[in-house]
């Protein structure tokens, strides 16, 4: 057993000391928390003016300018909720459910790679890693529908983890395609993999293995038209029903923050991270002052307005279409997709 | 003597929950106390540089296997299990038969001798990733293995199909 390993983990040169590498790993973490839970907090906001935008509404507009302090009043209101925990539920496990679906999502975040040399942890199996802690988020889900000792919460739970298990199969084999034309799991070797084309993305090779990664995240997250756990007009509120105050909050960032990491891997593998194409630099040389940070939250940023678009416009599913769709449609799409990956890549 | 540390640590850990686990009285908390200590066996591999197991370990284990426990234990009638002795009379008999294991492989592992190390050290892991050196090994020295493996797992998923489907 030797302890190269771990550092590689950490992402650090091995020379420099161990006290020296963790202190630099907490600011870097403490970095990134801090301006996601910034973006999840204005993530709410430009969602609610999005779609009420396309509802010809004008969304909040009452705390501050153009209801820009919105998010901060609704923050403080949760953290001042009283807790409420039913009786004859589980309780160790009812206080555990939204912290494991926060710490679930919130791991992932470890492996992004936001732009040149900027990522927590620089680890060979980035991607798998990714998929591995979108699937404990399940467990969130299903403890919250458990704990709660409530019929609603209770289905809300079981329909939720029926749905994120099936359509995990179709997330991870979708990404294949992606790890064959790059020979890696990495991230960042991922993104550099598509410099080679003058385009600078996957997604014009992979655009059926784009397709079933959306749909799938889609899925994943919750988010309608898959949004079937927390359907309110059959279940309520579907497994956090009995949340209330800080915990309810939890959760809802949880959602938020899959969101936001499931737009970042669909910008990582598909649409190039933070570089930008090359041809396009190539036409306007100017253009490569912009740093990658902006170009990779332009992307980031038309991927979170892809699921409010979505969200204000399509129904609902119904749950065995959802079932259908993701077992007999995705799946087989994803493996053909793999096939036809394969072929083209050992004929060329 | 750090890694030495951590052994000790993942070593007490994981013996803890496993104990945690084959207690706990409702089925529920010991399939939790599972999650943990597959993440302990993930960062046990971590620690050996086998990150494409550990990775698989959490998705494979604790992202399906034990989700699938997790949906068939809430069916179950959770107030009759409670009141259920948690074990069996004969558990003695298990605990000597386990000992007793326990035992043969101390004293097995006295005689233990290292067979020589193959082309795959450390280093050489590392430069080619874990990943890729373990798919090397099993796509060319053990393909035969590895599809006769994959030939009996989907055997039993024709099983399950089998058996869930309804006749009409």
């Amino acid at each position: 057993m030797d302890f190269n390993g771990f550092y590689g983990f950490l992402g650090c040169p091995q020379n420099t000391s161990l006290c020296v590498q963790i202190i630099i790993i907490l600011i870097k973490i403490a970095v990134v928390i801090a301006v996601t839970m910034l973006h999840v907090a204005y993530a709410t906001y430009f969602e609610r003016k999005v779609i009420g935008h396309m509802q010809v509404r004008l969304g909040p507009m009452r705390v501050g300018p153009h209801g820009l302090l919105q998010p901060i009043a609704d923050g403080v209101k949760l953290f001042f909720k009283e807790d409420v925990i039913p009786q004859a539920g589980d309780k160790w496990v009812f206080q555990l459910a939204p912290i494991i679906a926060v710490f679930a999502t919130l791991s992932a975040l470890a492996v992004i790679p936001i732009f040149e040399g900027f990522m927590i942890a620089n680890i060979n199996v980035g991607l798998l890693y990714i998929l591995a802690m979108s699937s404990l988020s399940a467990y969130g889900i299903i403890m919250a529908g458990w704990s709660s000792n409530s019929k609603y919460a209770f289905l809300g739970g079981l329909r939720s983890s029926a749905q994120v298990i099936s359509y995990e199969i179709a997330l991870g084999l979708s990404l294949v395609g992606v790890m064959l034309m790059s020979g890696s799991l990495n991230l960042y070797e991922i993104v550099k993999g598509q410099q080679e084309y003058w385009y600078g993305m996957y997604l014009i090779p992979q655009f059926l293995g784009y397709f079933i990664f959306l749909v799938a995240a889609f899925a994943e997250t919750n988010r309608t038209p898959f949004d079937l756990p927390e359907a309110e007009s059959e279940l309520v509120a579907g497994y956090f029903t009995e949340y209330s105050g800080m915990r309810f909050a939890l959760f809802f960032l949880g959602e938020y923050i899959a969101m936001i990491v499931m737009a970042c891997v669909a910008v990582i593998c598909f649409w190039g991270g933070w570089t930008a194409p090359p041809i396009l630099l190539k036409w306007f040389p100017f253009l490569a002052v912009v740093p990658g940070i902006v170009w990779f939250f332009i992307k980031v940023y038309f991927h979170i307005f892809l699921f409010y678009w979505v969200r204000a416009t399509v129904p609902r599913y119904r749950y065995d279409f959802l079932m259908r769709l993701g077992w007999k449609v995705l799946i087989p799409l994803a493996l053909l997709n793999i096939v036809a990956t394969s072929i083209i890549k050992y004929a060329f | 003597m750090l890694p030495v540390i951590f052994f000790i640590y993942f070593a007490v850990a994981m013996t803890a929950l496993s104990i945690l686990i084959i207690t706990r009285k409702n089925p529920v908390h010991s399939v939790l106390w599972m999650l943990a200590m597959f993440f302990h066996i993930a960062a046990l591999y971590l620690f050996l540089n086998a990150e494409f197991l550990a990775a698989v370990q959490l998705i494979l284990y604790a992202g399906a296997i034990l989700v699938l426990f997790l949906f068939v234990i809430m069916m179950l009638n959770l107030r009759e299990e409670l009141s259920i002795e948690r074990f069996i009379d004969e558990w003695p008999i298990g605990v000597a038969l386990a000992v007793s294991i326990l035992l043969l492989i101390y004293f097995t592992l006295a005689k233990f001798v290292q067979g020589p190390l193959g082309q795959y050290s450390i280093e050489a892991v590392k430069s080619e990733t874990h990943t890729k050196a373990l798919g090397k090994v099993l796509y060319t020295d053990y393909l035969f293995p590895f599809e006769i493996a994959s030939l009996v797992l989907l055997i039993a998923i024709v099983g399950a199909i089998v058996l869930a489907k309804k006749r009409s």
